[in-house]
């Protein structure tokens, strides 16, 4: 349930401007890997461009190799729509569907698949919610909307959709950044949870997020403003946060810019 | 709205009062005669039918016409035809009856005679004679003048669904009509249903369109096809100017029904969508 992720060469666009450049790294199953960079180097970008999510803003299209253990996603013929079945993705905010209930949310991604019964379904959704650790919150209320629950839960409520669908990669787009520091705690316990399973990328702009979860570390920076996002190194984490070989790297980690 | 109200009732009192037949169901109308005999039935059928089949015509198609200007076409192409549909609003009605008149009546005979050939065993298309000025046409003309009013309003509504719920479909591995179905659709239904009560509003409201179409007949049959159909509007349209005093009040009597039909459309249509969101929000 969990491929390795292997991008060689990537440059993505906006139109004519080039947000990142010449991206390669290898991403490892069964492990949580954190993008971390100050605004604007392409971190999101290029999360994107994992699950074909990029090329859904008119204009923006992709250049470069991402494999997903052996499939090419940017292969001729394939289908982004399949790609995005095959690896989720939750947003920054919390997005569940405003007019659907706890349950629905849940079960919208496994209706794409056709018709399963609803016993089916039901199986699916507890153990979805029991998934993202949010079951025993709202199993009295599943058919109450799901926009009427707190920041932390709703951006549970999407991590259930997502798993829902049982995808091989979880990219995570900055979950944490619109939550109190309680919800932060959760979300995070889930994500180290959630990686015995799942190949988990996480954007996040708090350092000390990346240094709790994540086990390799991906830094990107700019060279100026109007320039595209390079990865200037990667490393297993507790390396970068403690002897980064790179001289950026350790002026963005230790505070000194960004 | 009260005010209009109180002068609608003070006006048509003395007229109903002359009445040798009962205003609500009486089919005919002839207010003028001695002794005067008039009545909505017909007239208020005839609204609510040609309306609702607008409406239905319309619904469809201006749905399509707004999803595709705002999730399907490219921005140059969706511009343009925004722009379009937004001219189409703006031409006035009378203009709507006269192609409706000179190019449509005639233009029907053949289609009609079709439907009633071999769909003829279905009530709306039954009957004999076939003919071009006909309910259908007359509601063929309101739907044409009400699509872009619907289509205009929707369009609006669908554009204003939030970004990250499009992409939340998206990631899920939606494709784009999925994605349609699971966040544009719903989102927007409310203001969807509020513009096709605005659509039938106009529609029951119209005037010089269907009078110059509809053959002035009183009579209720559900048969679209034959030489039928009137409506409360176009009937004080063409018999204002020659009515007498009963036959004045009479008029506005039946201004008045119109006035509360298309209140209590208005009403059941907010109570609806007002259902809706409160089960939903």
């Amino acid at each position: 349930m969990a491929k390795q992720i292997q991008v060689s060469g990537l440059d993505a666009y906006y139109g004519a401007h080039k947000a990142i450049a010449d991206i390669s790294m290898t991403i490892e199953p069964r492990s949580v890997t954190a993008f971390i960079g100050p605004s604007g180097c392409g971190k999101s970008t290029f999360l994107r461009t994992l699950n074909r999510m990029h090329e859904v803003i008119p204009g923006a299209r992709v250049e470069g190799k991402v494999m997903l253990d052996s499939d090419d996603l940017y292969g001729p013929g394939v289908d982004p729509v399949s790609v995005r079945r095959t690896i989720g993705m939750v947003f920054q905010r919390p997005n569940p569907f405003p007019t659907m209930s706890i349950y629905e949310n849940v079960a919208a991604g496994l209706r794409l698949n056709g018709r399963i019964s609803k016993s089916k379904t039901d199986e699916v959704v507890e153990q979805s919610l029991r998934g993202a650790n949010l079951w025993n919150e709202v199993k009295d209320r599943l058919n109450k909307p799901g926009a009427g629950l707190s920041g932390g839960q709703q951006q549970r409520l999407c991590i259930a959709r997502c798993i829902a669908v049982k995808p091989q990669v979880l990219l995570m787009d900055e979950p944490c950044s619109a939550l109190d520091p309680i919800s932060t705690l959760a979300i995070e316990d889930l994500i180290t949870e959630l990686k015995d399973e799942f190949t988990i990328v996480i954007v996040t702009h708090n350092m000390q997020q990346a240094a709790r979860v994540s086990d390799r570390t991906a830094f990107f920076n700019l060279a100026a403003q109007g320039q595209p996002g390079r990865l200037v190194e990667m490393d297993e984490t507790s390396a970068m946060f403690t002897n980064p070989s790179e001289k950026a790297t350790e002026d963005y980690i230790t505070g000194r810019f960004g | 709205m009260a005010a209009i109200a109180v002068f609608l009732i003070a006006e048509a009192i003395p007229a109903l009062q002359a009445n040798n037949s009962s205003f609500l169901t009486e089919l005919l109308w002839t207010p003028n005669n001695t002794p005067p005999v008039f009545g909505i039935g017909a007239l208020a059928f005839g609204t609510i039918m040609s309306s609702a089949l607008a409406l239905a015509m319309a619904m469809p198609v201006a749905v399509g016409v707004a999803l595709f200007i705002s999730h399907y076409a490219p921005r140059k192409i969706a511009g343009a035809l925004g722009y379009v549909v937004d001219l189409l609003a703006a031409v006035p009605s009378v203009v709507y009856g006269l192609w409706g008149v000179i190019f449509l009546v005639p233009f029907m005979q053949g289609p009609s005679e079709f439907l009633n050939e071999y769909l003829g065993w279905f009530p709306l298309f039954s009957g004999d004679p076939v003919v071009g000025r006909s309910m259908l046409t007359a509601a063929i003309v309101l739907a044409i003048m009400i699509l872009p009013i619907i289509a205009a309003i929707s369009r609006e509504v669908f554009l204003q669904v939030p970004r990250m719920n499009e992409e939340a479909a998206l990631a899920l591995g939606a494709t784009r009509w999925e994605m349609i179905k699971m966040a544009v659709l719903p989102f927007g239904r409310p203001g969807v249903m509020s513009a096709a009560m605005l659509g039938l509003g106009r529609a029951m409201g119209e005037t010089i369109a269907v009078a110059l179409i509809f053959p002035a007949t009183f009579g209720i049959t559900f048969g679209i096809l034959g030489p039928n159909g009137n409506s409360i509007a176009a009937n004080i349209a063409l018999g204002f100017a020659e009515a007498g005093e009963v036959g004045r009040g009479a008029l506005i009597a039946s201004g008045l029904v119109l006035f509360i039909i298309t209140l209590v459309v208005n009403m059941a249509a907010r109570m609806i969508i007002a259902r809706r969101s409160g089960a939903s929000a």
